[in-house]
C-alpha cells in the first residue's frame, strides 16, 4: 500500500517556501533573529514566529501562516451548500458545534427559513453549541497552563473534556468533528436520556470549575507570569479586530449573542463577562484566562436553562422532526451575504455570494477569528521579554486550523 | 443611523455627488464605491463621529470570472456603539487589478489584503509588506480565480491524487 | 515480559536471545515526538491524558525530534508544511518509526480532490510504517497503532541484519 517516495530534496527548499523577512547580514550585532516553530509545543499547532531580539527583549515579531492551509475556500467554492458543513468543521476543530451553527444560520438567512426552524431545533443547537464553547475554553486553558509551566491543569482539563466529548458523540456519533447541525434542522433528536445525564454533567464540573480557579486562576506563580503581562488596550484591540474573549477582557461588553441576539440567545439569561484588571492591568493575558473562566460560568448556566426548557416547554414527542424544514435543494437567491456568529475565539463570519442558479456557492469567504485575533501578536510582544512571548501566544487562543483554513 | 444619512454625509465629505451606488440585494446594504475614491471613503466612514466604523470585519475578494473580466473586493464595516454592519464592493479590471492599501486605517486589512493578493493576485497599494501569506513563497498562480490550473508538480509531489 | 518473575527464581539470571532482549527494551519505551498538525494532533492529545493514558505502554511525548523513535503524523501535511516535515524525519535518529495518524495523513482525507495545496499522502514525503485510520481516528485507534507498531518491532532484528543474509546466500 505505502506510494513511492516523491519528495525531492534541494538544500534551499525551506529558504525557498518561506523566507524570513529579517536577513542575517543586514542585522546590527546586538540583534538576533530566532525561529519559534513550526514544530514547537507551544506553538499550539504549526506557526511559525520570527522573533528579531535584542538581548532578551523582544523588538519584532513576524507570523508565517500557511502550514495548515487546507483550502476551505476553495471547497466551498466546488461543493454544494450542505456538503460544506464537514468542512466548516474542520476549520475551528476545537468549537465545530459553533461554526456548524454559524454556517447553517447563514445559509437559513439567505434561503428566507430562519423563522421556521422549530424552537426545540434551536435549543438543541444552543445546548450542544455551548457544550461545546466549554470544551474549547477547556482546552485553552489547559494548555495554556501548560505553557507557563503547570502540567496538572492540562489533565485535568482534558479529563472534564473528555466528559463532553462522551456526551457529544452520544448526540452525533463523532467525537470531535460532529456534522450534527444541519442546514434547516438537526441530523437526529437528542438520545432519550440525554437531559438527565448532561444534567449530572453539570452538577459533577460546577465544584471542579472551582478548585480549577483556587488552584490554577488565583496561583500565586500563575499570576507572577501573567498579570501586567501583553497588556492589549482597548482601541488598538478595536483598530485590529480583535473579538471574542480578548476584545472583552480589554474591557468591552461586545458578545454578539447579546448584540446580534441570533437563535434564541434573546430568551436565555446570561451575563458577559469583561476583564477588570484585577491581578494586573486591564487586558493582560491573566484577564483574558479569567474571562474564559467566567465564559464557562455563563455557559453552565445557559445549559442549565436550555435543559430546562427542553425537559418543560419543548418536550421530546413522538412527532417531533428534526429535519422537517430541511430543504431538499439549497438554492438561495443571487446576492452577497455576510453573517456572522460568536465562536469560542471570537466573531466568525462567513461572506457568501449566492449567483441564484446553482447549490453551490460561487464565493464563500470564512472570517475566521484566531487568523484576525493571531494578527495583533507584533503589537503584544513587541519590548516584551522572550519568556512571556509563550505566555502571550497562549493566552491568544488559536487554532491553526482556523487561521490558515 | 440609515444607509441614506451615510451617503449623503459622505457626499458633503468629499464633495461629490451621486457617485455611490446601493446593492439592494446584498445583505447588509451594500455601496458600490469607484476604485479610485475607496480610500477617502473609508477615511471618512473611520473618522466622522456621526459614523464611528470602527472595525473592519472582513475582506473578501471575489472573481467574477473570464467572461465578466472583473474582480470584486468586497469590505465588511461593522460600527461597535451605532451597531450598523456595512458593506463596500468594489468593482475591479481583472486584467490590471489594483487598489489602495487601507491597512493603516484599520490594521485587520493588512493580513485580510494579504490574503487577498496571495489567493487572487490583486495588488493592494501602498500595503507596508505585500507578502504571500498562506501558500509558500514560490508557489505558481492565484488559486482562487476561476481559471486557476494548479501546478503538476510541487519539489516532485505530485499535486493531484 | 511474563518470563521475567519466572526467572527470579534460579538467582535473577535470565537467558534471552539478544534481539528479543533489545527489541523488548525498545517497544517498551516509544517516544513519541510531539508534533501536532491539525485535528488529530487533538486526539492525540487526548490519548495522552487519563482516560487514555499512553503512559501505561512506555510511551511519553517528547518535545525534540533528535531524542524520539516514533513520529506520529497527526493531521493535514500541506506542501509548506512537507519540507519541514522531512528536515524533522532526517532529525530522528536511526532506528525511526512512522505512524500517519488519520485519513489526510494517509491519503489527503477529505481534501483529496479540491485541495490543491495538500499532499495526498505523507507516504510521498516520509516512509511510513503504520498507518491509523478515521477522522479524526480514537484515541483507541491510536493506541492500536502503537501496539501493531510494537508487533513490528518486536519481530525485527537488530543482529543479524536481513539484507546481510540474502547476500550471502547469493554468493553460497
Amino acid at each position: 500500500m505505502a506510494g513511492k517516495i516523491q519528495y525531492e530534496y534541494k538544500d534551499d527548499n525551506l529558504v525557498k517556501s518561506e523566507p524570513n523577512k529579517y536577513v542575517e547580514e543586514e542585522l546590527k550585532s546586538t540583534e538576533v533573529v530566532i525561529n519559534l516553530g513550526p514544530q514547537h509545543p507551544s506553538t499550539h499547532g504549526v506557526l511559525r514566529l520570527e522573533v528579531l531580539a535584542e538581548g532578551e527583549l523582544i523588538k519584532d515579531i513576524v507570523p508565517h501562516l500557511g502550514y495548515l492551509h487546507r483550502c476551505f475556500e476553495k471547497h466551498a467554492e466546488s461543493l454544494p451548500y450542505n456538503q460544506i458543513i464537514p468542512y466548516v468543521d474542520r476549520m475551528d476543530y476545537l468549537a465545530a458545534m459553533n461554526s456548524e451553527h454559524a454556517y447553517a444560520m447563514g445559509v437559513e438567512k439567505m434561503l428566507g427559513i430562519q423563522d421556521k426552524i422549530p424552537k426545540r431545533v434551536e435549543f438543541i443547537r444552543v445546548l450542544v453549541a455551548e457544550l461545546n464553547r466549554m470544551s474549547s475554553h477547556f482546552v485553552a486553558i489547559g494548555t495554556y497552563a501548560m505553557d507557563i509551566g503547570a502540567f496538572t491543569p492540562f489533565f485535568w482539563m482534558m479529563r472534564d473534556r473528555e466528559h463532553i466529548q462522551r456526551l457529544l458523540e452520544w448526540v452525533s456519533g463523532a467525537r470531535m468533528l460532529y456534522n450534527y447541525i444541519w442546514i434547516g434542522g438537526l441530523f437526529y433528536d437528542l438520545p432519550v436520556g440525554f437531559e438527565e445525564r448532561c444534567m449530572e454533567f453539570v452538577r459533577y464540573f460546577k465544584p471542579k470549575l472551582k478548585e480549577l480557579e483556587e488552584i490554577v486562576i488565583q496561583n500565586k506563580i500563575f499570576i507572577e507570569r501573567t498579570a501586567n503581562v501583553g497588556v492589549l488596550s482597548r482601541d488598538v484591540a478595536i483598530n485590529y479586530g480583535v473579538t471574542g474573549p480578548m476584545l472583552r477582557a480589554s474591557g468591552l461588553r461586545l458578545d454578539l449573542r447579546k448584540v446580534d441576539g441570533y437563535s434564541v440567545y434573546p430568551e436565555l439569561d446570561f451575563d458577559i463577562p469583561i476583564g477588570e484588571g484585577k491581578m494586573g492591568a486591564v487586558g493582560d493575558c491573566w484577564d483574558r484566562t479569567y474571562v474564559r473562566v467566567l465564559e464557562v460560568h455563563e455557559s453552565i448556566k445557559i445549559i442549565e436553562q436550555c435543559l430546562h426548557r427542553l425537559k418543560t416547554d419543548h418536550k421530546r414527542t413522538r412527532e417531533f422532526n428534526p429535519q422537517e424544514v430541511v430543504p431538499k435543494k439549497v438554492r438561495p437567491k443571487s446576492g452577497d451575504f455576510y453573517v456572522r456568529a460568536e465562536n469560542p475565539k471570537g466573531e466568525l463570519g462567513f461572506f457568501f455570494r449566492s449567483d441564484g442558479r446553482s447549490d453551490i456557492p460561487f464565493r464563500c469567504k470564512a472570517r475566521a477569528c484566531s487568523f484576525v485575533n493571531l494578527s495583533v501578536i507584533p503589537e503584544l510582544g513587541k519590548g516584551n521579554l522572550i519568556a512571556d512571548l509563550v505566555a502571550i501566544l497562549g493566552s491568544i487562543d488559536i487554532v491553526l486550523g482556523e487561521v490558515d483554513r | 443611523m440609515q444607509l441614506e444619512d451615510i451617503i449623503k454625509i459622505l457626499e458633503n465629505k468629499l464633495d461629490k455627488t451621486s457617485f455611490l451606488t446601493i446593492d439592494e440585494q446584498s445583505s447588509p446594504t451594500a455601496l458600490i464605491v469607484p476604485d479610485t475614491d475607496l480610500r477617502s471613503v473609508c477615511q471618512v466612514l473611520f473618522e466622522d463621529s456621526k459614523l464611528y466604523f470602527d472595525m473592519l470585519s472582513c475582506i473578501s475578494g471575489i472573481d467574477n470570472g473570464v467572461e465578466a473580466n472583473t474582480f470584486e473586493v468586497a469590505y465588511n464595516l461593522y460600527s461597535i456603539p451605532f451597531d450598523f454592519q456595512l458593506m463596500l464592493k468594489v468593482i475591479l479590471d481583472r486584467e490590471n487589478a489594483k487598489i489602495d492599501t487601507i491597512s493603516d486605517i484599520w490594521k485587520t486589512a493588512n493580513w485580510h489584503e494579504r490574503e487577498t493578493y496571495d489567493l487572487f493576485g490583486i495588488t493592494f497599494e501602498g500595503h507596508p509588506d505585500l507578502r504571500r501569506i498562506l501558500l509558500p513563497a514560490d508557489w505558481e498562480g492565484y488559486p482562487l480565480r476561476k481559471d486557476y490550473k494548479h501546478q503538476e508538480y510541487y519539489r516532485g509531489i505530485k499535486v493531484e491524487y | 515480559m511474563g518470563l521475567l518473575d519466572k526467572q527470579f527464581n534460579s538467582g535473577g539470571v535470565m537467558i534471552t536471545k539478544v534481539d528479543d532482549f533489545i527489541n523488548w527494551a525498545r517497544l517498551s519505551s516509544m517516544w513519541p515526538m510531539t508534533f501536532g498538525l491539525a485535528c488529530c494532533a487533538i486526539e492525540f492529545m487526548t490519548a495522552g491524558t487519563p482516560i487514555y493514558d499512553l503512559d501505561r505502554f512506555g510511551i511519553v511525548p517528547f518535545a525534540s525530534p533528535r531524542r524520539s523513535d516514533v513520529m506520529i503524523v497527526a493531521g493535514t501535511v500541506t506542501f509548506k508544511m512537507g519540507d519541514r516535515l522531512r528536515r524533522l524525519y532526517e532529525q530522528m535518529p536511526e532506528p525511526r518509526y512512522v505512524i500517519s495518524m488519520g485519513s489526510c495523513a494517509n491519503c489527503g482525507g477529505p481534501y483529496w480532490e479540491h485541495g490543491y495545496h495538500v499532499v495526498k499522502g505523507v507516504d510521498r514525503i516520509i516512509p511510513v510504517d503504520v498507518y491509523v485510520p478515521g477522522c479524526p481516528p480514537r484515541p483507541e485507534a491510536l493506541i492500536g497503532g502503537f501496539l501493531k507498531l510494537q508487533e513490528k518491532i518486536r519481530s525485527e532484528s537488530r543482529m543479524a541484519p536481513k539484507a546481510l543474509e540474502k547476500m550471502m546466500s547469493e554468493k553460497a
